[in-house]
């Protein structure tokens, strides 16, 4: 009898638990199911290690008259915080051997610094201009950061059919960046079920007004779960300008180490 | 010995003379054998590349640019051209050679400039002529190169590797090639750099026809050193830069031939009034601090400095702060707002500074365009006789591979006690055209 008690004890403790589990599961909220999505995408990517990719960027003005940009980026990715990069800028000539480092946090500022190759100088800088043109493009510097789930505040809208995306069906949500220096109130984006590739990205603008919309192509898959972009175009709805962005020379876990993200190093990058 | 040394140095000079070199040229002379072997260098790796060393890389980039300067006001100074507008060419090409998979490297960046007007303006340098080797927690560079230290925008005060090249322009940004043998040790505590500096880069200054010069042309051919050794003293330096959390800080020594030197009045061969430069052997400490926050960056350089005329001592400072604004109403232009103050506490004993208790203040409006579009205009006032100058530089591309870029300088209100008094009347307006290739 007693014994018959102290079992049924716990197994009503189980039972009650699963049962609540169950009805959370349930009563998911869509911020709730945003946050959840967002986590899953985040451990899906996790593990990569290292990247290094060359990075061309078209610029198109609204009467057409082309620029291009050409980059090295590299990433490192970090365990317990965000990730750290390199971007070594080779096209236009006069900005060749320029680059920037930065210490991707996942919550607050940035660390950031700029390495100018004629003056010798590498000058840390501040970090809080998230909404500031990346070399002229229509891409932000908070664009191309890396993505982090604290940046952003969640809602799950619906599922439907990735936009351009061969049959396959996407998470719909709404992010709200976190950070009071982001050009954005909101941004929506597409994102494939299995493998959490993006495939679309409106952004409104502080005034919530439409601003840019990010389309995703040539994705492909490295270290047989790592997928990334071969091309990026964003179309800047306000005022006509778009930017391609094409990725070539992928290549992850190059033994890059966090010894190589040093600012004292910027001048001798290798 | 030191006497021997003198009379070889001399006898060197007159040599240099009679060859017909400027005074860049000649203080270069012994740089020749660093560039020979590099192009050794270049050539065997080369040779090691073509016999299928997939990973060596050899790139050639650069500049080269017109320039046109143009001055208001006619000169003041005794000897000085007439010329209102001055035209000038410099090319600065940059050869790159990389092998071991970029872990070395040889670079060599030639520098030339011809000028119209001014003789001494037209100059050739070797801003970079060296083998650098990356290993995975250190680095090594020998050879001729460049080093900045420092992080105010208004006076470069802990910055002291490499010789200002004076003649470029008066902002004193641009260096001289220094020889150096240096270390750098990339460590958790930070990154320690090592500099053995084996000879000295006089500073260059403008000839007698022009602009942007003392009352009396500084003679090159007049320099006197403190150390027996002249121009040949080996010079030492160390440096541990350290980024922790929101802070960067830096901080150095350095112990040899000073870059700044004293001017004293003196007559050439000729009997003409001439400026004769002395070279202090000095020790320099220095500190370098910035704690960045938000659009915030807070700057500190100090210094402590002593050896000039044997015993003089002082110190020097330049707090200061830069603050942007990011997006000013809503353009995507980015407006940056600086404020420094200069203190320098030296007396006559050191070379002069105009910059001895000044206020700066400064704005730079980024246009974050396609064409890089940036203005700077900054101006300084001293707090004591209330002399000022202004500066404004404005840059922006052309095209892919042309860009242009403005400057023009002005002074006002200054005493006769000022340094800058011998360039009250050469403000000027400069255009410069660059290609880059």
């Amino acid at each position: 009898m007693t014994r018959a008690v102290t079992l049924a004890l716990p197994l009503t403790a189980v039972a009650a638990a699963l049962l609540a589990v169950a009805t959370a599961a349930w009563a998911e909220t869509p911020e709730e199911a945003g946050l959840r999505i967002a986590k899953e995408a985040d451990a899906y990517d996790a593990g990569f290690g290292d990247s290094v990719a060359d990075g061309t960027m078209i610029l198109r003005n609204k009467a057409g008259k082309e620029s291009v940009r050409e980059f090295e980026a590299r990433t490192l990715e970090m365990a317990d915080d965000g990730d750290k990069s390199i971007n070594l800028f080779k096209e236009p000539r006069d900005v060749k051997g320029t680059a920037v480092l930065t210490f991707t946090h996942r919550s607050g500022d940035d660390d950031q610094w700029l390495y100018l190759p004629a003056l010798k100088r590498t000058k840390r800088i501040s970090s809080s201009n998230k909404s500031g043109s990346y070399m002229g493009s229509e891409f932000s510097y908070e664009d191309l950061g890396s993505p982090e789930v604290e940046k952003y505040t969640y809602k799950y809208l619906k599922d439907e059919p990735c936009p351009g995306g061969d049959g396959l069906t996407c998470f719909v949500m709404e992010r709200y960046p976190t950070d009071k220096g982001s050009g954005y109130t909101r941004q929506i984006v597409w994102q494939e079920k299995e493998t959490y590739r993006a495939y679309k990205v409106d952004y409104y603008d502080r005034k919530d007004a439409f601003l840019k919309t990010l389309t995703f192509e040539d994705y492909k898959k490295y270290l047989d779960k790592h997928w990334r972009p071969g091309k990026m175009l964003m179309v800047n709805h306000q005022t006509g300008k778009s930017t391609v962005m094409t990725w070539a020379n992928y290549q992850f876990q190059s033994g890059l180490r966090e010894a190589d993200f040093n600012a004292n190093r910027l001048k001798s990058l290798r | 010995m030191a006497i021997v040394a003198q009379k070889r140095a001399v006898a060197a000079e007159r040599e240099g003379r009679r060859a017909g070199l400027a005074p860049a040229a000649r203080s270069l002379s012994w740089a020749l054998p660093w560039s020979l072997l590099l192009a050794l260098g270049l050539l065997a790796t080369d040779a090691v590349a073509q016999e299928g060393d997939g990973d060596s890389i050899t790139e050639l980039s650069g500049w080269a640019a017109l320039e046109v300067r143009a001055f208001p006001s006619a000169p003041q100074n005794a000897g000085q051209e007439n010329q209102r507008v001055q035209p000038s060419v410099a090319v600065r090409p940059e050869i790159r050679h990389e092998w071991n998979g970029g872990d070395d490297r040889l670079t060599l960046i030639p520098f030339a400039r011809w000028d119209a007007t001014d003789g001494k303006r037209s100059h050739v340098d070797l801003r970079e002529a060296n083998w650098q080797h990356l290993a995975d927690n250190w680095d090594l560079t020998v050879g001729l190169g460049k080093v900045f230290w420092g992080v105010t925008e208004s006076r470069h005060l802990v910055d002291i590797i490499n010789q200002t090249d004076e003649v470029e322009d008066p902002d004193g940004e641009d260096k001289l090639g220094q020889p150096m043998i240096n270390l750098n040790l990339h460590r958790d505590i930070g990154s320690f750099a090592f500099y053995v500096l084996p000879g000295f880069r006089e500073r260059i200054y403008p000839g007698r026809a022009g602009r942007l010069r003392y009352v009396f042309p500084v003679d090159t051919d007049a320099t006197r050193f403190e150390s027996g050794a002249k121009d040949r003293h080996v010079d030492l330096a160390a440096r541990w830069a350290h980024s922790i959390g929101d802070w960067d800080i830096g901080l150095s020594h350095f112990h040899g031939t000073s870059r700044e030197p004293r001017l004293t009045p003196g007559l050439d061969s000729g009997g003409r009034l001439i400026l004769i430069p002395t070279y202090d052997i000095i020790d320099q400490t220095g500190l370098t601090v910035q704690m960045t926050t938000g659009p915030w960056l807070w700057k500190f350089e100090g210094m402590s400095r002593w050896g000039h005329q044997t015993d003089h001592h002082f110190l020097a400072a330049v707090p200061g702060v830069e603050y942007t604004l990011y997006d000013l109403f809503e353009s995507g232009k980015d407006l940056g707002l600086l404020l420094e103050y200069q203190y320098d506490g030296r007396n006559n004993a050191a070379p002069r500074t105009a910059a001895n208790d000044d206020i700066f203040v400064g704005t730079r409006l980024a246009f974050n365009n396609t064409d890089s579009t940036e203005i700077l205009l900054g101006a300084s006032v001293d707090r004591h006789h209330g002399a000022f100058g202004i500066g404004l530089e404005a840059e922006t591309r052309l095209t892919d591979v042309w860009t242009i870029e403005l400057e023009a300088r002005m002074t006002s209100n200054v005493p006769q006690t000022d340094v800058l008094f011998a360039t009250r009347k050469d403000d000027f307006v400069q255009l410069r055209l660059f290609r880059y290739f």
